[in-house]
């Protein structure tokens, strides 16, 4: 074998790959090939390193250097400084939020990364997604010949129940109790599918995890085969995510030529297949009952339960269905004992659970915690705060199934069931942080605004009932909101939670009550004083001079596309508000900062 | 619009039916299908539908309602160019709904609909995956992130000369 003296890591996951690592790799190849160091240094592309914020990202090893925000014309003097004169490029590295004085040279002096615990994303950014080797590298496919070779499929759903892992979809359904169903189910064809149909908006774990790591979710689905007595298994995903398809297309079928899937599984009678099913974008394909009827090639619309998809799933055969990131951790724990994996989180939700960071924090990226950890510990110490001084005003969890967090409950540990008590739910790890700027009325209306759109239109409750919330919510914050339109929401939204057909619609409501549970305030002000206290809802939004800051200067006025500003030279200026038409041009343009949304 | 005559389209017609061949004897056949098909055509004409509902006998209110029911299936033609601008909470946030308004003045059409060149489709799309960059938007396989109202046009200019 080939050794080394150096590796460089090139994040290939979709943050990084938007902002360009492609043309990244290109200029490492060719200027490695000038230098004539192809056989001294390693180029290696990666998936996601989890920092989206500051990609593409580029490590060094043995040293560990990060170097952040890379673009294609700095590839030359890494090469030329680093690879040939042993220089590090400091200008170059990763500059830390937290310490405005340092530059952190090495990834694990990252703020980012130190309060993190990488278990599910272990190989994100460490292997090469596209080499089987490497994941074979890394201990792949050792927990599947284990299986195969010293342990009976009972022992295997013993060990998973021991280990505490819940379905890491939303619902924290434990995963061995759910392995023993679709085992005792009785019944000669059974299936073991993968949902990957990662819909929720502004989650993007599952899709990093099959982009960085799809040998990890081929392997758990063939130990899950072995345990529920199936030959075959399916990977739902999202067409929208076309770099997982890909490499998913590649894995499948290097595991199938070195034998790791397909007939005789190391030489043992076990066989197990894997096939991908595109979704077609429909966000209720996200709930199981659904999902099967997309495999079948139907309308993806629920079926009640019972029957349990462990009972009667695809094709009316038993069933098991588990989320990417629930199979992640299923190699680690046949590996190292459920012991091992239950000695982290907390009593009730075992492990870690993967966040994906979005929307008004610093480090926007891709945060692996222990259960427990609190919200205050993954938005200030791992995504490094609020960007421009702003407040924090809540945190999003859950998606459109979920709710708002307020800063009076930063300091919950986050697990699945104090997530419940305070009204939103772990969901699938979407995080959203969302700042004085965002009304959550007009939030609120969004997350409707989605519902209404993806319901599948088979139950009344939801086809109807999300439909007139979400005429309340147009009706607020257009300025027409009357006294009781609250009221009539709360009604509403607890009627369809209790009387939806499935997981969509029981849902639905919850970002509404969340928001009127803990933003009451704002709804009132919508409703009674005509006001959108965050400055969003345009037919609500006032712009007001403040005569104290106002000098007079007339820029202003210049600047108004519909003359509404008038006012003598030097002296206070003032705004028509029936003609304001709230375009915000005056506000940008004051010199003083006299002009406010109000 | 002219109306879409398939025994004109000879190559791709023996494509879908090799496509056709290939999922029949599988189990749940019609998605993968369609997914092709689309690929092929670029959406799913009623013709399209039609043939593939006689080479898998079913009817061909089944095939319509699975197309209409997913938003990735088309049966109206697409532009050559596909703006997806994402409307995912990250990037709801952080302003996306200004890069929407921004694409409606430039191209002068609204989400869902075609510049009548045949150029551009503009769609308000779900989430992309892609929240750490956001606002994001994806004209065909291109991803573009951490935009600004401003940046649009000349995004765009670039895809109007090719």
């Amino acid at each position: 074998m080939k050794l080394y003296r150096s590796h460089v890591l090139v994040c290939g996951g979709t943050g990084c790959h938007s902002s360009g690592s492609a043309g990244i790799m290109d200029a490492f190849q060719a200027e490695l090939k000038k230098h004539k160091l192809e056989d001294e240094i390693k180029l290696v592309g990666t998936g996601c390193f989890g920092l989206c914020a500051v990609g593409p990202v580029v490590v060094v090893y043995p040293e560990g250097a990060f170097y952040s925000g890379i673009k294609a014309e700095d590839v030359p003097r890494i090469v030329e400084e680093h690879l040939l004169k042993g220089r590090i490029v400091n200008d170059l590295l990763y500059h830390d939020h937290a310490k405005a004085e340092d530059i952190v040279s090495t990834l694990d002096e990252v703020e980012f990364y130190k309060k993190q615990k990488r278990m599910a994303l272990r190989n994100c950014g460490v292997i090469n997604p596209e080499k089987i080797e490497e994941y074979i590298a890394f201990d792949g496919y050792k927990a599947l010949a284990k299986v195969l070779t010293e342990m009976t499929p009972m022992d295997v759903i013993n060990e998973i129940k021991a280990s505490g892992l819940r379905g890491r979809g939303g619902a924290g359904f434990p995963t061995g109790l759910k392995w023993e169903f679709a085992r005792k189910a009785p019944g000669d064809k059974k299936y073991v599918c993968c949902n990957a149909d990662e819909g929720d908006p502004g989650a993007f774990m599952d899709r990093s995890l099959l982009e960085g790591d799809p040998h990890s979710i081929l392997e758990a689905m063939a130990i899950a085969g072995y345990a529920i007595g199936s030959d075959q298994g399916y990977i739902y995903v999202r067409a929208e995510y076309p770099i997982a398809v890909k490499r998913l297309s590649i894995a499948i079928e290097q595991a199938k030529e070195l034998g790791l899937l397909g007939k005789n599984i190391f030489g043992t009678d076990f066989s197990f297949d894997i096939e991908l099913r595109l979704g077609a974008g429909a966000f209720v394909c996200g709930e199981e009952t659904a999902l099967m009827r997309s495999i079948e090639g139907k309308r993806g619309e629920p079926t009640p339960r019972p029957p349990f998809p462990a009972v009667k799933g695809v094709f009316a055969k038993p069933t098991l269905l588990n989320n990417v990131e629930t199979y992640a951790n299923i190699p680690q724990i046949i590996l190292n004992g459920a012991e091992w994996f239950a000695q982290v989180g907390t009593e009730k939700s075992k492990g870690t659970k993967v966040f994906a960071l979005g929307g008004k924090i610093n480090n926007t990226g891709l945060v692996e915690v222990p259960m427990g950890t609190t919200l205050r510990e993954i938005i200030y110490d791992i995504g490094g705060g609020i960007p421009n001084g702003k407040k924090f005003k809540a945190a999003q969890t859950g998606g459109p199934s979920g709710g708002c967090i307020p800063a009076e409950h930063l300091d919950t540990p986050i697990d699945y069931d104090s997530l419940a008590k305070i009204g939103s739910m772990m969901g699938s790890g979407g995080l959203i942080v969302m700042d004085e700027d965002n009304c959550m009325v007009d939030i609120a209306r969004f997350f409707l605004d989605f519902t209404v759109d993806e319901s599948c239109g088979k139950c009344p409750p939801c086809r109807i009932g999300t439909k007139r919330m979400l005429e309340l919510l147009d009706k607020i914050t257009s300025g027409n909101g009357e006294e009781g339109d609250i009221e009539k929401l709360e009604e509403l939204g607890n009627n369809i939670k209790a009387a939806a057909l499935c997981g969509l619609g029981q849902t639905a409501p919850n970002p509404v009550l969340s928001t009127i549970m803990y933003f009451r305030d704002e709804y009132e002000a919508h409703i009674k004083e005509k006001r959108c206290p965050a400055g969003v809802c345009r037919n609500l939004l006032r712009y007001v001079i403040s005569s104290d800051l106002c000098r007079g200067c007339g820029l202003c006025t210049k600047v108004c596309p519909v003359s509404a500003i008038s006012g003598e030279r030097k002296a206070p200026h003032s705004i028509d508000p029936d003609k304001c038409i709230k375009c915000g041009a005056c506000a940008e343009k004051c010199p003083f900062h006299a002009i406010t949304k109000g | 619009m002219s109306r879409f005559i398939l025994a004109e389209h000879e190559e791709k017609l023996a494509e879908l039916n090799r496509i056709i061949d290939e999922y029949k004897g599988k189990e749940g056949p019609l998605m993968p299908i369609l997914t092709k098909a689309q690929e092929l055509f670029g959406y799913l004409p009623y013709e399209v539908q039609a043939h593939i509902a006689e080479a898998l006998d079913i009817p061909v209110s089944d095939i319509y309602g699975v197309a209409t029911f997913y938003s990735q299936f088309s049966v109206k033609p697409k532009g050559k160019y596909k703006i997806g601008v994402c409307m995912g909470t990250a990037c709801y946030v952080k302003g996306s709904q200004l890069i929407l308004n921004e694409l409606i003045k430039e191209l002068g059409v609204q989400p869902g609909d075609t510049t009548e060149d045949g150029r551009f489709t503009l769609e308000a799309t779900r989430c992309l995956g892609a929240c750490g960059l956001a606002p994001v938007m994806m004209i065909n396989e291109d991803v573009y992130g951490r935009l600004k109202p401003e940046d649009v046009k000349g995004i765009l200019d670039k895809y109007r000369d090719k």
